[in-house]
């Protein structure tokens, strides 16, 4: 068989964090009845006319600059025409002619070494309603809540060769998007969405193979997979002499597999034309230089910080700061309790653990900083051994426990009580006397087991330094 | 007549504005598009080297809205006029 | 003198010294109405309870101080394209037959803000597509001054309830000539301002970039008034404009002294016919007899605006009216197989002929191969336009021309030949591609006794200019009313 290489470029819808719809005030909250966050600007209600939201349009500036984007300081909405339910105009407010960012691009990291992928360039538009389908009846569903909430387009050049790049590209992505703070760009609630552009050739080629487009990737797994599925797919039907048509393809997640979205209706001849009902952007250098003004502290700029003002290694910073909320968990944690170090342990340590047996992002943590550092504080006085205090944060972690509460309602605290704890060792020794004699003559570890038979009694609530100073006063 | 409309153009316009015409429509169709695509045919006479394109006729910039909520529980308004309703969502014809 | 033939400004002087009540006036232009609608047919809806429940509510209001314009207490008929809530708006068509809008467009609200009392709407061209008020799909307007004529259109329904004396004033649109064509056509004034002083938000699109809302009265006087209510800056409509100088009545002023007015000798030339002719250059010859300076120059590219305008306004209709599909309002077709079947039986059943043709041709001028070709050439053409008219107004302080080439053709003759109707708004459309401010002022009749329309064209934002040449030529007249009002 000949070698095939893989050429992916991909483009990413990015929900802005705005609280307000891109052209009309309906509020953007997530869920809510069917309908109740409309008006007759976002439903297309005969005579409504759009006004643009200037927040949209500086969160796009704001991830064009952190892109490396040139910002078109002269830009304009277009309509782009199509037929589907979820669009209650038929048309989408988008941008072609004049995008808002062009020409950037962000370097990534794979085990194959570092590489840049370019971005062709990034456009404000408006998302749809949702369609739910009813089998029964026979019938789908329209909910405008969605429609109008404010997308930027990330399209990137077709610069990726595999699915470790493309989900390194978003990861990176991703990060730059939420140190911004212009979108939490989850993957699962759609808030960051994936199309991927796929073609293959020969190795040593230089013309690119016809591609296809996949939507409806909801996951970096369903990524990964898609991108498997469909250069294999491409390979065979080359392979087998036959040709890979241009079209869209449609992911689905639950058979591992995806299908062609092929309608005679579906003429994909969108009629672009610029937006007649909003006025042009102009976007001034005294504009750009306030949006990069406010821009919040960039990625290198907290890694050097956390090195110099935490004084925490390197190593550790790297990995907190990789995660817009893991950093800001830190921070709020280390403000309250002053022990950066501790913190930075527990949220290495432990929440990484916890993330990936759960297969949780970092985004899905709900716990209070509040409630970590209660914890930190409970196992530095000591009134938590180590292990009480990890189940402890265990509950934390799981259900946002006050974790002084949780302690005492559990009682939990470890017991230094020197008369209780001297009174269940001497039981313990008189109970186990071949190991008395085995650390008499000599065998120094069979205190070990020892400490874990009290430990064991005292249901781990003993401090086990303690442990050990009264078993060797009583062994003598 | 300059512009021929055939019938596979008018089928694939009706596609794109979704109108379906009849067989009488489709003949008119074809007729009126062609006869008016001549007659705008004559701004070919007008050299519009170098012009730029006006979408809007007055320098007119950066209207913009602050993001601050101001409508609320629009539902009612929204499906006072819905042909078929169900549970507070517009009813179509199955999309998938 | 029936209370009919008072103009709004007039009646609103006597309602405010309490010589007619707002009930008394608002019963007689309904009484009215009843009277001569199966005449005319002006109107689509008429809203009789609304309209007397309003009436009360205004009046009280005028007595407590709350109300003190001009036109408070004034009964008047809004054109079936803006949306007016809990009152059917349906743009003439049948897509929108049962369309109850849940907001009232700004320029109406500015109206009710004054105390204006809402008759009904009137009847259209469906969408404002036309230039007769025949592609209506709740039947033709007739011409009040000849029921055997068409009103013009497409604000024909607002044009013939005014010169019938069924309203005392209406709201009109102005796409390609919309309020100033059939206001010619029906011996009364019509103002289309220049783009963005009247708040578009409301009223249901045809061509976005050209679409203006405008009064329409008995004379120029009423005409500004209105105008000064209805101009606001609004935060809604993006493309509105903010103007500190919308005190249009103080132009109504009977001075044209040392004026410029510029005659387009390319407005005078083939297919107007000649009783217009000799009507709007004897208008000429009174503006100069007042002291303006008149003169004759060479516009340029006249022809080529009709075109531009068919091409920009179909592209932006096509898209416009891709809301109307059954799915959140107005009319779904009763039979349907899946989405598509739906969609297209809807929008087959629901929109009437010229409509069709319109947002076909405007589908097709920004397919995929002809954008450039099409729809960036009108633009370019589009540009060349407003050049023109920028080196006129370097010259002149207005554009004196006709408002239509004939007066109101017959019933029935205009429809079979679409590009023929279409160059009827030969001197109309240039300006709504340029987005400067028209005024068509009646300036006589011709021997079969139809109205004759005088337009005057200004630059961006000097309406000011037009309306004291117009209140200054009217002044040089007796008002005509149409036999439906004079009886």
């Amino acid at each position: 068989m000949k070698q095939y290489e893989t050429v992916i470029g991909l483009e990413v819808h990015v929900e802005l964090a705005t609280k307000t719809k891109i052209f009309c005030g309906c509020s953007t909250e997530f869920g809510g009845a069917p309908n109740t966050h409309t008006c007759p600007v976002c439903t297309g209600m005969p005579g409504s006319l759009p006004v643009l939201n200037k927040q949209v349009v500086e969160y796009a500036i704001a991830v064009g600059l952190a892109t490396n984007c040139s910002i078109t300081q002269y830009c304009k909405f277009d309509r782009k025409n199509y037929f589907y339910p979820d669009n209650p105009q038929n048309y989408q407010i988008s941008q072609l002619y004049l995008p808002i960012c062009r020409n950037g691009g962000i370097e990534i990291e794979t085990a194959a070494g570092k590489k840049t992928v370019g971005i062709h360039e990034i456009h404000m538009e408006e998302d749809a309603g949702k369609l739910v389908h009813d089998d029964w009846t026979g019938s789908s569903m329209v909910d405008y809540n969605r429609s109008g909430v404010p997308l930027i387009e990330i399209v990137s050049e077709p610069d990726m060769r595999s699915a470790d790049e493309v989900i390194a590209y978003l990861e990176k992505l991703r990060m730059i998007i939420q140190y911004l703070g212009a979108s939490d760009c989850k993957l699962q609630e759609g808030s960051m969405r994936a199309d991927v552009n796929l073609s293959v050739r020969e190795v040593g080629a230089t013309e690119f193979g016809t591609r296809t487009e996949m939507k409806n990737l909801n996951s970096f797994k369903a990524i990964s997979h898609a991108i498997e599925g469909e250069r294999a797919r491409q390979i065979e039907l080359l392979e087998e002499g036959r040709q890979v048509i241009q079209e869209t393809r449609r992911w689905d997640d639950n058979k591992e597999s995806s299908y062609a979205m092929r309608s005679k209706e579906d003429a994909q001849d969108y009629r672009y034309f610029p937006e007649p009902d909003l006025v042009p952007i102009v976007i001034s250098d005294e504009w750009l230089k306030e949006v990069k003004d406010r821009q919040p502290e960039l990625r290198s700029e907290k890694l050097e910080r956390y090195k110099k003002e935490y004084d925490i290694p390197e190593y550790d910073a790297e990995i907190i700061t990789g995660t817009k909320k893991m950093a800001d968990i830190f921070e709020a944690t280390t403000a309250i309790c002053n022990k950066p170090k501790k913190v930075s342990n527990w949220l290495m340590v432990e929440t990484m653990r916890l993330l990936k047996e759960n297969e949780m992002e970092a985004e899905d943590i709900s716990f209070a900083p509040e409630n970590l550092a209660k914890l930190i504080e409970l196992a530095d006085a000591g009134e938590i051994n180590s292990s009480v205090a990890k189940e402890v944060f265990e509950e934390v972690f799981k259900n946002n426990v006050d974790p002084e509460k949780y302690v005492e309602e559990k009682g939990l605290k470890t017991v230094s009580d020197d008369g209780a704890l001297r009174e269940v060792i001497e039981k313990i020794v008189a109970d186990n006397p071949k190991s008395v004699e085995d650390y008499n003559s000599g065998k120094k570890k069979a205190i070990g087991f020892l400490v874990g038979q009290t430990m064991k009694a005292m249901q781990g609530k003993a401090d086990p330094g303690m442990v050990n100073k009264i078993l060797k006063e009583v062994l003598g | 007549m300059a512009n021929v409309i055939s019938d596979e153009t008018i089928e694939y316009v009706g596609i794109l504005a979704k109108l379906e015409l009849n067989k009488e429509e489709q003949e008119r169709a074809k007729k009126d598009m062609g006869e008016m695509l001549d007659y705008i045919d004559k701004l070919n006479e007008l050299d519009t080297t170098g012009v730029e394109p006006m979408s809007h006729v007055f320098p007119v910039n950066n209207v913009f809205r602050e993001d601050v909520v101001t409508n609320g529980d629009g539902h009612e308004a929204t499906l006072a006029n819905a042909p078929e309703v169900k549970e507070n969502a517009f009813l179509v014809p199955k999309t998938v | 003198m029936s209370l009919m033939q008072l103009t709004a400004v007039e009646l609103g002087k006597k309602i405010k010294a309490g010589e007619v009540s707002v009930v008394e006036a608002t019963e007689a232009a309904l009484n009215a109405i009843e009277a001569k609608e199966d005449k005319v047919n002006s109107f689509v809806t008429v809203d009789r309870e609304g309209a007397l429940k309003q009436a009360k509510e205004v009046q009280k209001k005028i007595d407590a101080g709350e109300l003190t314009s001009p036109l408070a207490g004034v009964p008047v008929a809004i054109k079936d394209n803006m949306c007016t809530e809990g009152l059917l708006t349906t743009c003439s068509s049948k897509i929108l037959g049962n369309f109850v809008p849940t907001f009232t467009s700004e320029a109406v609200l500015n109206l009710q803000k004054a105390g204006a009392v809402i008759l009904g709407k009137t009847n259209m061209d469906e969408f404002a597509m036309g230039s007769t008020t025949e592609t209506s799909a709740f039947g033709e307007t007739k011409n009040p001054w000849n029921t055997e004529h068409v009103p013009g259109g497409s604000s024909g329904g607002s044009c013939a309830a005014v010169a019938a004396g069924e309203c005392f004033y209406a709201l009109g649109s102005d796409t390609g000539g919309s309020i100033r064509q059939p206001s010619s056509f029906c011996g009364v004034t019509g103002i289309k301002p220049t783009y963005g002083t009247v708040s578009r938000y409301g009223l249901i699109a045809y061509g976005s970039s050209l679409d203006q809302i405008g009064p329409v009265a008995k004379d120029v006087t009423d005409c500004a008034t209105i105008l000064e209510t209805i101009a606001s800056h609004d935060l809604k409509d993006s493309t509105s404009v903010e103007r500190k100088d919308t005190d249009f009545t103080s132009a109504l002023v009977d001075d044209v002294k040392g004026m410029k007015i510029g005659i387009p000798k390319d407005y005078f030339g083939e297919g107007l016919d000649p009783e217009v002719k000799e009507a709007v250059l004897n208008a000429a010859k009174k503006l100069e007899e007042k002291g303006a300076i008149v003169e004759e120059f060479e516009l340029s590219l006249v022809e080529y605006a009709i075109p531009a305008y068919y091409v920009i306004a179909c592209a932006e209709a096509s898209s416009n009216l891709e809301r109307f599909d059954g799915v959140k309002y107005g009319y779904r077709t009763k039979e349907y197989e899946g989405l598509h079947n739906m969609y297209k039986k809807t929008r087959s059943e629901g929109f009437g002929a010229e409509v069709k043709r319109r947002i076909m041709l405007g589908s097709f001028v920004l397919s995929s191969g002809y954008y450039d070709a099409y729809y960036l050439k009108a633009l370019r053409t589009k540009a060349l336009i407003k050049k023109a008219f920028d080196k006129a107004f370097e010259k002149y302080d207005m554009i004196l021309g006709p408002a239509a080439p004939t007066t109101a053709p017959k019933l029935g003759e205009s429809l079979s030949d679409p590009i023929k109707m279409y160059l009827g708004d030969i001197y109309t459309i240039s300006v709504n591609l340029a987005g400067l401010p028209g005024i068509s002022v009646p300036c006589g009749v011709d021997s079969k006794g139809l109205p004759i329309g005088l337009q005057l064209i200004g630059d961006c934002f000097q309406e000011k200019k037009i309306i004291q040449a117009a209140y200054a030529y009217e002044q040089t007249r007796e008002p005509a009313f149409s036999p439906l009002l004079a009886e």
